[in-house]
């Protein structure tokens, strides 16, 4: 990978370029509120009302979780590419169960003890995924990249092999309610991922493994040497990341109604997109997970406002990318403009 | 005989070669149609759009960077090259030399976005990629192009024979492509001040630019090469299956990674061969011939490729980690 080592001076230009930057928030906001005052502009009466915003409510979970368990592997300075492949296949595990297993017309006790032993046996596939993951990354001292990039192949090819590329659907009507219920007025997935999101920062930010996670982003090496044991930290990573990956299954499971090893492909790269547009450094080290929430928001507004304006699919993908882009530039001028004004404040 | 072997796998090239020798043999005796000089000029035919972008992502890879956009910028050439044939009737030379200037201005502007703005390759890539094959799929409404110019979709044979068996073996323009396309790589990497630039880049940029190599420069002959050879195998890939199909190399970037990264090239730059990935992209052929020779289901060919992925980082990880414990114990 290019390091932007080219800068004159490091210091605190460096800093002010990678995530960390302070002004990347309100850069964010500022954007978001622009974006909502556009589209409420363009579209009268139809962009800025309870149903859109309820509608991006239960749009954006998936890519949320998805990015959430992007994100913990990014901070750490490595990657999950297995991330779509482990959510499908736990989805097709869980959907197989409950299809097969759940007889035509079964009582409330009998769909809650196989719906109970689906979501189990799909976080035991997760947990074992993740941990195989950690283990292979901790010990091979291979990029990340390349042993996700093997897992995934892996995954993928198992649930291909096994379904041979076909829908696994038929869930129990009580599930769905996980995907498409609202309580208080809010859709149950939205509460999902918003309750995902705070026990991740929390994660992240109060307990010594969040912290290590920081460290090992910033210097793996200089992590060992203060007598952190990496290896350990590493399982925990790619473990989390995916059990991530269940909650993102369960939800697009409810939500869909059916399982397949093709789902949400697209949506791998741009979890990482997400993640950068956030703030988090991809070299690791740096990164909020409210940050990340925000930039998964100004996504979700492009892409709900360009669908009602009548723009195709593809056109939001490519606005996607055009955004990250544009984030980037006004971050790299921004940023010197930023470190001048810092140093010539009185100390 | 332990020596020609300890010296083969010191190498990840040495390594694979063995690998592939064993694999060979392993296939020779399952089915006997595999070592048939036609089995063996379809398996190279058939793997020539990939080994010439693998080819472009090794150069980038030397570089110091990674590129996920060249499927994009692939489909995107091979396209207006089509549709400027098709719609315009255009004759053969401006159309493929418009491919190839697709490509490589699609590359070079990846190269301008990363080098100015500071970014690292794999996330700007990420962000070109949507970009331009979103675009693709925008304007042409994911329509395909079906009826290419006779000069374009016909097979050209350059060289043929009958063996003895009654097959047919048949040299065509793709394998040709591929092969010029590992001469120029292979000069340009190992027979040119630019191939050495690059490499020293890719080992350590910093130190690269105080010896007085152009980083700037550098970037864009790397994407921009890649986005030549991406180009050109958008070209070659319409030329063998007599179609342009805005979606037809997508999604494919991380396979041609894999082959890139198999044979020795690594992700951190500055180490890699032309002759490695050639053998990464063997193997990976070799496989994918053997398993549909031996009757295994298509599907499982996934699997092989993601243990394949696995095993050979694997060995390759930890052979580095033993060579590091060696030099720590017999210091020099």
């Amino acid at each position: 990978m290019s390091t932007p080592v080219l800068a004159a001076e490091p210091g605190l230009m460096a800093r002010l370029t990678r995530g960390g930057m302070p002004g990347n928030a309100a850069g964010l906001m500022g954007l978001l509120i622009a974006l909502v005052l556009l589209f409420s502009a363009l579209l009268p009466g139809r962009f800025a009302t309870y149903g859109t915003l309820q509608s991006m409510m239960f749009q954006l979970p998936e890519l949320g979780l998805l990015a959430l368990a992007m994100v913990i592997p990014l901070i750490s300075g490595g990657l999950n590419l297995a991330i779509i492949a482990t959510t499908n296949q736990c989805a097709l595990l869980m959907a197989w169960i409950m299809s097969t297993w759940l007889p035509a017309g079964a009582g409330g006790p009998e769909t809650v003890l196989v719906v109970g032993a689906a979501l189990l046996a799909g976080l035991i596939l997760c947990t074992a995924i993740g941990l195989l993951t950690g283990f292979l990354v901790a010990t091979m001292g291979v990029h990340p990249i390349l042993v996700t990039l093997g897992t995934k192949s892996l995954i993928d090819g198992i649930s291909i092999w096994l379904t041979r590329g076909t829908v696994v659907s038929g869930l129990p009507e009580s599930f769905q309610w996980l995907g498409n219920g609202v309580l208080w007025g809010v859709p149950v997935p939205f509460l999902v991922l918003i309750l995902a999101a705070v026990a991740v920062g929390l994660v992240l930010t109060r307990t010594g493994f969040g912290i290590s996670v920081y460290m090992l982003g910033s210097n793996l090496e200089a992590t060992r040497y203060s007598g952190v044991d990496t290896r350990r930290v590493l399982i925990g990573i790619y473990t989390l990341s995916s059990i991530l990956c269940f909650v993102a299954a369960c939800l697009m499971l409810a939500r869909f109604n059916s399982a397949s090893a093709g789902y949400a492909q697209s949506y791998l790269l741009v979890t990482i997109l997400a993640a950068v547009m956030g703030g988090v450094d991809p070299f690791g080290g740096f990164g909020r997970i409210s940050g990340l929430m925000l930039a998964l928001v100004v996504l979700q507004v492009i892409s709900s406002g360009c669908n009602l304006l009548g723009l195709s699919q593809h056109l939001t993908l490519a606005i996607w990318g055009l955004t990250l882009i544009a984030v980037m530039g006004v971050k790299f001028l921004v940023a010197p403009w930023l470190a001048e004004r810092l140093a010539r404040r009185p100390a | 005989m332990r020596d020609l072997a300890a010296r083969l796998t010191r190498h990840t090239e040495g390594l694979l070669l063995l690998v592939i020798l064993l694999l060979g043999v392993l296939l020779t005796l399952a089915s006997p149609y595999f070592l048939t000089l036609s089995n063996l000029v379809d398996l190279v035919e058939s793997y020539s759009v990939t080994a010439i972008l693998a080819l472009g992502v090794f150069v980038v890879l030397v570089a110091g960077g990674i590129d996920i956009s060249f499927a994009a910028t692939a489909s995107v050439a091979q396209y207006l090259a089509a549709y400027v044939a098709t719609a315009w009737g255009l004759p053969a030379l401006p159309c493929i030399a418009l491919g190839l200037l697709v490509g490589l201005a699609l590359g070079c502007l990846n190269a301008a976005l990363i080098h100015y703005l500071r970014v690292t390759s794999i996330i700007i890539t990420i962000a070109t990629m949507s970009v331009y094959f979103a675009l693709l799929m925008w304007v042409t409404g994911g329509k395909s192009i079906y009826a290419l110019p006779d000069w374009w979709s016909t097979r050209v044979v350059l060289w043929q024979t009958e063996t003895a068996s009654g097959d047919l073996v048949r040299i065509t323009l793709p394998v040709l492509v591929a092969a010029l396309a590992v001469l120029v790589t292979w000069l340009l990497m190992t027979r040119s001040a630019a191939g050495r630039q690059l490499t020293a880049m890719g080992g350590n940029p910093e130190a690269a630019r105080r010896l007085g190599v152009n980083i700037a420069a550098m970037h864009f002959l790397a994407y921009g090469y890649l986005g030549l050879m991406a180009g050109l195998a958008g070209l070659v890939q319409a030329h063998r299956v007599g179609e342009a199909v805005p979606n037809a190399m997508y999604g494919n970037e991380l396979n041609v990674l894999a082959a890139a990264v198999l044979g020795g090239a690594s992700l951190t730059g500055g180490i890699g061969t032309v002759g490695g990935v050639l053998l990464g992209i063997l193997l990976l052929a070799m496989l994918q011939n053997g398993l549909n020779l031996l009757g295994v289901s298509p599907y499982f060919f996934q699997i092989v490729i993601g243990l394949v992925i696995l095993v050979s980082t694997s060995i390759t990880g930890l052979s580095a980690r033993a060579r590091r414990r060696d030099r720590r114990a017999v210091p020099a």
